[in-house]
């Protein structure tokens, strides 16, 4: 039928998918690329996660699965990866495979099968590649999806276009990214050291606030209308209180604290007094 | 609500492996001083935690023991319990084959211990307990963590590393738990947990890629979380009341049926740890009028 139209030679319509990973993922694939078999060049697997509304793929866990790559073939062990997909589902059954990951820069030779056998897992997952030897001297991450290039009915080739990929890593933020970031944390940060170390960081925003103003009304820089704007925004959300108002509310929150402080100090006396009524006993 | 504690409990299937292993940790014993953990294993845990919240959920932590060092370096969650004696026989499976599968793909496949979520800080449960001595039947050094994810909110990473202290486990395993004995072997409320350090450690892999990934801006969601700007000024700002501090729904205030001796020991703990909590919501709380104040006054 295509024949008799003439071949047509048809590119895939560009789509609009864009990718989302969480830092778990990233932790993930690098601890199996660290624990991979002797003589494995890299380790592929599957990713988990979701597509949101406005067809983002949310990629929030993966798992590795073996396999065996030579030049010319690849085996994936797919009772494994069935396996594991089924616990996976067991703990949480919103988790669902959206594509694979595979660790080295960019698509490679076998990458193509691995991608078909997905696509029959998944409508059109997605690639991750994540560079663990920064081939390029970076850390590089990118997100591919795949099409098939045919020419009338003739399938030629597939073409992996890559996507764009958010890794800002939002799920991770929570934790602070400090104890992500060096080899060793000695100790973890309780309420007033991570207030403190917040607190800091404000200081050092406000400075630099200050002296980009400075430096602007003096005219050593120019001047940034979006700044300006930005600045005016953070400057206006402060609410304008009458310091009467401002005193009062202030002092009564102050108290309130002071009372919750004060409560649990009575609870604590309380405490040591049972212990102290329940060793008193022995003596009698 | 599940049962957290009890889920996690070794069942028939797994005691064999987990029997296997404690032969090999035989050695004489030298005491437990620091949990290092991967940032890998505290970012599974915390997703779990968080993602079933205010649900509690349990999971098994992998690694190895090393000296005077617990080293937790991954881990797995366990699926919610149902209550029948089939989806026990399933748990067992599940825990078995996952197990399995890690090892094939060189997971560290010994049991050091298990996760849990918690509310409020309230982790202080028989339940717990009895989890404890069921592990520490088969595995000597064993810890279980504790997430707390209704306090990530504050900007706090809410990890504790618990385990119970000898003299406790002594007179639980010969049911010493008597006003008596207890003042006998000068145990008291304190001496029930015992809180280990944690140290985080990240492989020098990881660590590169979070120096590189790690977003430019210098404030993070934690820094907005501690100081809670945002959301009370847009409050204040509209007229409102301030969002309360604290979930008011404590579940300390449910009944508690004919007190023991142990009950009042773990209430007193839970007590004090709510009163340490507490204290630093206040002090927090301290630090954030007096910026407020500093604010308004410039």
């Amino acid at each position: 039928m295509a024949a008799a139209e003439g071949p047509v030679l048809l590119f895939p319509s560009t789509s609009s998918t864009s990718a989302r990973v969480e830092a778990v993922v990233v932790f993930n694939i690098c601890d199996s690329y660290v624990r991979r078999p002797d003589q494995a060049e890299r380790v592929i697997g599957t990713l988990l996660g979701s597509v949101l509304p406005d067809g983002t793929v949310h990629v929030r866990n993966s798992y590795v699965v073996p396999h065996n790559e030579s030049p010319d073939q690849v085996a994936l062990d797919i009772e494994y990866h069935h396996n594991m997909y089924a616990s996976h589902h067991k703990v949480n059954p919103k988790e669902v495979i959206v594509g694979w990951f595979s660790t080295g820069f960019g698509v490679s030779g076998g990458s193509t099968l691995i991608h078909d056998f997905y696509s029959r897992e998944v409508q059109s997952p997605i690639h991750l590649t994540v560079d663990t030897g920064f081939t390029r001297g970076d850390a590089s991450i990118k997100a591919y999806i795949s099409s098939n290039l045919s020419l009338g009915d003739r399938h030629l080739a597939a073409q992996f276009q890559e996507i764009p990929l958010d890794l800002r890593m939002l799920e991770a933020g929570k934790v602070g990214f400090d104890i992500l970031k060096s080899t060793i944390v000695e100790k973890l940060p309780n309420d007033l050291e991570g207030m403190e170390s917040s607190m800091e960081k404000l200081y050092v925003l406000i400075d630099e606030i200050y002296k980009y103003v400075d430096d602007v009304v003096e005219g050593r820089v120019a001047p940034d209308n979006k700044i300006g704007r930005f600045i005016s925004d953070a400057v206006a959300s402060m609410p304008k209180l009458s310091p009467a108002a401002f005193d009062k509310l202030f002092n009564d929150r102050i108290q309130d604290n002071l009372a919750l402080v004060y409560l649990s100090s009575i609870t604590r006396t309380q405490i040591s007094i049972a212990e102290k009524l329940n060793t008193a006993a022995q003596i009698l | 609500m599940a049962n957290p504690a009890a889920a996690a409990g070794p069942s028939g299937g797994a005691r064999s492996f987990l029997q296997a292993v404690s032969t090999v940790t035989e050695e004489a014993p030298s005491p437990l001083r620091v949990v290092q953990m991967e940032g890998l294993a505290v970012l599974k845990i915390i997703k779990h935690c968080e993602e079933f919240a205010p649900a509690l959920v349990t999971g098994q932590l992998l690694g190895l023991d090393v000296g005077s060092v617990l080293e937790v370096t991954n881990c797995f969650p366990f699926p919610m319990r149902e209550d029948d004696e089939e989806a026990d026989a399933d748990g067992a499976n599940y825990q078995l084959e996952m197990m399995r599968c890690l090892r094939e793909v060189n997971v560290d496949n010994n049991t050091v211990g298990w996760y849990q979520s918690c509310l409020l800080g309230s982790f202080q449960t028989v339940e717990l307990i009895e989890t404890f001595m069921n592990y520490q039947e088969n595995i000597r050094r064993c810890v279980c963590i504790v997430y707390d994810p209704s306090r990530s909110n504050q900007g706090v990473l809410a990890l504790k590393a618990l385990k119970l202290t000898d003299s406790f486990m002594d007179l639980y395993r010969n049911n010493g738990l008597t006003g008596e004995k207890l003042r006998e072997k000068k145990l008291s409320w304190v001496d029930i947990f015992e809180e280990i350090p944690i140290k985080v450690s990240n492989s020098a892999l990881v660590s590169a890629f979070m120096m590189e990934l790690e977003p430019e801006s210098p404030v993070s969601q934690c820094d907005f979380d501690r100081l809670k700007l945002q959301e009370n000024m847009a409050r204040k700002a509209a007229g409102e009341e301030p969002l309360p501090e604290e979930d008011p729904s404590n579940p300390i205030f449910k009944p508690i049926p004919e007190p023991s001796r142990l009950e009042g020991y773990l209430v007193t703990n839970q007590i004090s740890s709510y009163c340490n909590h507490i204290n630093g919501v206040a002090g927090q709380n301290f630090n954030r009028l007096y910026l407020m104040k500093a604010l308004q006054e410039d």
